[in-house]
């Protein structure tokens, strides 16, 4: 049998990721106190604004896309003659 | 000694003709010393115009080399060797060699000084890179290769008649910077976009990208779209048209790079959101947002082709490349699975990976020229690449449900390029100033300050939050077997239905008229199909026989050739009737 690697069958391994992942973000958060967020436009300088602004494109992106499938979506052998 | 050289184009398309006579160990040390010595020749060039040739009273000029044509020129070059390491244990030489007359035509595009040399190579583009898509032998494939030469010969066309008009117009064949002032620019322009896959110009990518071998799309994804961007760089910088269809571009693929099932046809999504950047740099059209397009364009070959690459290691070690089929894979293919996240990582623009030393060039220029929503559109595009590329892609290939596939590493040959792609995405991402060096305008810019690592790290994992949370909950896009409607929709299934009712309807009224025009066009397609099948005939019979076929076999290939041509699976017979339309203007018009 040649050799696997099983490191994320183990949940702990996972849950392990997942903290460290949420341990990062808050130091992202903290960390913007101690640079000085010079901008090109003034929404720039509302604490927190990337992360806030990149949580919600993703909701907004994830949800309108799934709206955008009802319209588009076709069996996968919709060109099929 | 770089004068005694034939230009780069002519290195590769001609040394592309002997791959077929050399066996062995020997070729695969040719096919890779091809564009080692295309990079040192191009290393030595001088500034200035090189290769000029008289052809019929004009000035063809071969190699127009300054800092804008040089650094695509590299990338290009670097591509083709990793193009080929990939590719090198593949025993199909029809792969090969259009592979490479691809890659030369595509440099012959990039040097040309002149509009003549620039569309003979365009148009050899457009061909090599159509025996690429069909290259997997499929139906699927084939038909979608037909759906690709079609448009982009009628692409072709627009550039041709706007060549033409511009030619009259100005009474030289050189060109430079053009701008959108007249009807032939317009033309030009539209012929340049629909290589560029800018929208609505774009089904024929996603359409046809997926469609080719594990290593021929590797290829695909580098040449067409990004020689489009450079001439738009060089003709139409500051269009404002460009913004616009830039951030169409950036936008609207990413959502259906979230619905789309096929890893290779995320990334043709993908491939697009990221010329949509370059876009929008072309468009803004200051020297830092210029910089910005040539550096997008440098970086995102490399790593869209390492994307492509990771997705290709796995379509040829299991068969399969649907979301819905593989997962898992980290266990089996841990060195494909680290490269591919370096892949994602650099199309992410994660700080110290390469994508971001270039995007954030262009997102600042946005800035910089305070384009409020052209700024807001590519923070929410940025946002868009993590999902589909920088999450989805290896998620659901590597990890994500364990589709029990137990699938070894590709061969060396495919991890070494994948290896390689991945160092320099690395490397340009912490080394970044040689290639800032490169970019055609003095560079003043500086990625890494506090504020913008930690700006751009905020977006990136609070996105990636989302998905977490997503994932968790099951709010997530489910993946499904689907097929998702796109432009290509248009000439599909409405063009047969328009047909149709047309046929009906009007049929009836002028079915004489029809009938002798009917029977003019179908004699001067016969006239160009026969005389393009006896011509490919010819040919091919002799380099069979070298070959060493004989007898059934060689009588097998000889139907086959001529079944192709006749049922129009082969793009030869329209590439005949493009080259002599273009000969007639030619007569006609000086």
């Amino acid at each position: 049998m040649k050799k696997e690697l099983t490191i994320f069958d183990n949940p702990k391994n996972v849950k392990r990721l997942r903290m460290g992942f949420f341990v990062a973000l808050v130091m992202l958060l903290i960390a913007e106190s101690f640079v000085e967020m010079h901008g090109y436009f003034s929404v720039e300088h509302f604490y927190g604004f990337y992360a806030v602004y990149g949580f919600i494109s993703y909701v907004l992106l994830i949800f309108a896309a799934k709206v955008l499938r009802k319209i588009i979506m076709r069996k996968e052998d919709y060109y099929d003659h | 000694m770089i004068i005694n050289m034939p230009p780069p184009a002519l290195v590769f398309i001609l040394g592309a003709v002997l791959i077929p006579f050399i066996r062995g160990k020997a070729k695969a040390v040719y096919m890779l010393a091809i564009p080692v010595v295309v990079f040192i020749t191009l290393l030595n060039l001088p500034m200035g115009n090189a290769w000029i040739v008289e052809f019929w009273g004009y000035e063809l000029i071969m190699g127009r080399v300054d800092k804008l044509s040089l650094v695509f020129a590299y990338v290009f070059t670097i591509m083709a060797f990793l193009g080929v390491l990939f590719a090198l244990h593949v025993k199909d030489n029809l792969q090969h060699v259009s592979g490479l007359v691809y890659v030369g035509s595509t440099l012959g595009v990039v040097l040309a000084g002149d509009f003549l040399s620039l569309y003979l190579f365009w148009e050899i583009m457009a061909v090599a890179s159509t025996f690429l898509i069909i290259a997997s032998r499929t139906r699927a494939s084939r038909e979608a290769g037909f759906r690709y030469i079609l448009v982009h010969l009628i692409g072709g066309l627009f550039l041709l008649a706007g060549i033409v008009l511009y030619i009259q117009k100005t009474g030289t064949i050189a060109f430079d910077y053009i701008g959108l002032t007249g009807v032939e620019s317009y033309l030009i322009f539209i012929g340049i976009a629909l290589n560029a896959a800018a929208i609505p110009l774009h089904a024929w990518l996603p359409d046809a990208y997926p469609m080719g071998t594990p290593t021929s799309t590797v290829f695909l994804s580098a040449f067409t779209t990004k020689s489009a961007v450079y001439l738009l760089i060089r003709t139409f910088p500051g269009a404002d048209i460009l913004l616009v269809i830039g951030a169409l571009m950036v936008s609207l693929p990413i959502f259906y790079a979230v619905l789309e099932n096929d890893i290779r046809r995320v990334l043709s999504y993908s491939l697009m959101n990221q010329v949509g950047f370059m876009l929008v740099g072309i468009g803004i059209g200051t020297e830092l947002a210029l910089n910005g397009a040539v550096a997008h364009a440098f970086c995102h070959i490399i790593y869209k082709a390492l994307l492509f690459m990771a997705a290709g290691s796995v379509l040829q070690m299991t068969g399969k490349i649907k979301c819905t089929e593989i997962g898992g894979l980290y266990k089996t293919m841990p060195l494909t699975c680290l490269f591919c996240m370096v892949g994602a990582a650099s199309i992410s623009a994660f700080p110290l990976f390469s994508g971001f030393v270039s995007k954030s060039m262009i997102i600042s220029a946005s800035g910089h020229e305070q384009i409020f929503l052209i700024w807001l559109v590519l923070q929410f595009a940025s946002t868009g690449v993590v999902d589909h590329a920088g999450i989805k892609v290896p998620f659901f290939t590597f990890f994500g449900h364990d589709s029990g596939i137990r699938a070894k590493e590709p061969p060396l040959n495919m991890l070494l390029a994948m290896g390689i792609a991945a160092a320099l995405c690395v490397g340009l991402g912490v080394f970044y100033q040689p290639l800032y060096n490169l970019l055609p305008f003095p560079v003043h810019y500086e990625p890494y300050t506090g504020a913008h690592v930690i700006g751009q790290l905020q977006l990136l994992m609070f996105g990636a939050l989302a998905f977490t949370l997503l994932i968790l909950s099951g709010y997530y896009v489910p993946e499904v077997r689907s097929r998702n409607l796109d432009a290509d929709w248009t000439y599909r299934k409405f063009g047969r239905f328009a047909y149709k009712i047309a046929d009906r309807g009007l049929n009836a009224l002028n079915r004489v008229s029809e009938r002798i025009l009917m029977r003019i066009i179908k004699g001067i397609v016969s006239f160009f199909k026969t005389m393009a099948a006896n011509l490919a005939l010819f040919v091919s019979v002799n380099v069979w026989l070298v070959l060493g076929y004989r007898g059934k076999r060689l009588e097998l290939k000889k139907a086959r050739l001529y079944d192709d041509i006749f049922q129009g699976t082969l793009p030869i017979g329209i590439g005949a009737a493009v080259t002599i339309t273009f000969v007639l203007l030619m007569y006609v018009l000086t």
